[in-house]
């Protein structure tokens, strides 16, 4: 089963591992990333804002968690993004697999950030303390990490 | 048509949702790049980069996807998610 939640409110890591464990007795194991929002050390944030494009948003990572289902045989995964203004140290991303043995989970976990990175429709601006603001640059090596799931597993 | 602007396009542009026809001559969403680019100075520095990502009906799709009167088109920047 796939869930996808594009949400401004926090999210529970334990009650989402609860979710994802219990349930099934073929699940064998579970693997959650979760992404929060970094501080930077030379120019200190206040808050991250986090834009989308609602309605793509939701069908690009649904797909995404399609592709990783017909890839590895996972048994659930739930996917959340959150959006809105983010201050350092609040969580913004979970992405958590269940299947029958680790190396499935860990795989489709990998694939599933790697690809959301590259595809989910999100642009993150960053507010500064100093009152300056700039929007993120995609950066090449997430653009790496993506390209070489098209080749290899 | 339906075309939006994303993140910092939607900033340099000052809005975030155009409603037009498609141009005589526009058959394709990187045609449609090039063709909004006339409408002025801001314009065609922000959709100029060539760095611009396009989606229709909410899939991201390549430059040569054609594009009809009936479609949502979007035009971004690269995402920065996760």
């Amino acid at each position: 089963m796939i869930s996808i939640s594009v949400q401004e409110k926090d999210f529970d890591t334990g009650e989402e591992y609860r979710l994802l464990q219990s349930g099934n007795t073929n699940i064998g194991g579970v693997a959650i990333f979760t992404g929060q929002v970094r501080d930077l050390a030379d120019n200190p944030l206040k808050f991250m804002r986090l834009e989308h494009y609602p309605g793509m948003t939701e069908k690009s990572l649904q797909q995404t968690a399609e592709q990783a289902e017909e890839r590895w045989p996972t048994i659930d995964i739930r996917i959340i993004h959150r959006i809105g203004d983010l201050a350092p140290g609040e969580q913004i991303v979970f992405v958590g697999v269940s299947s029958a043995h680790r190396d499935a989970a860990f795989s489709a976990c990998e694939f599933i950030m790697d690809i959301l990175k590259t595809s989910a429709p999100f642009w993150k601006k960053e507010q500064h303390v100093d009152g300056n603001s700039g929007w993120v640059d995609a950066k090449d090596v997430d653009q790496q990490r993506a390209e070489r799931w098209q080749d290899s597993e | 048509m339906k075309v939006l602007f994303f993140g910092s396009l939607r900033e340099q542009l000052g809005t975030g949702e155009l409603n037009t026809a498609l141009p005589d001559g526009v058959k394709t969403i990187g045609q449609l790049l090039q063709s909004l680019q006339a409408q002025g100075d801001e314009w065609k520095l922000a959709l100029g980069t060539g760095n611009v990502l396009f989606a229709v009906n909410q899939d991201m799709v390549d430059a040569d996807t054609t594009i009809s009167d009936s479609d949502e088109v979007a035009l971004f920047p690269p995402v920065t998610g996760g």
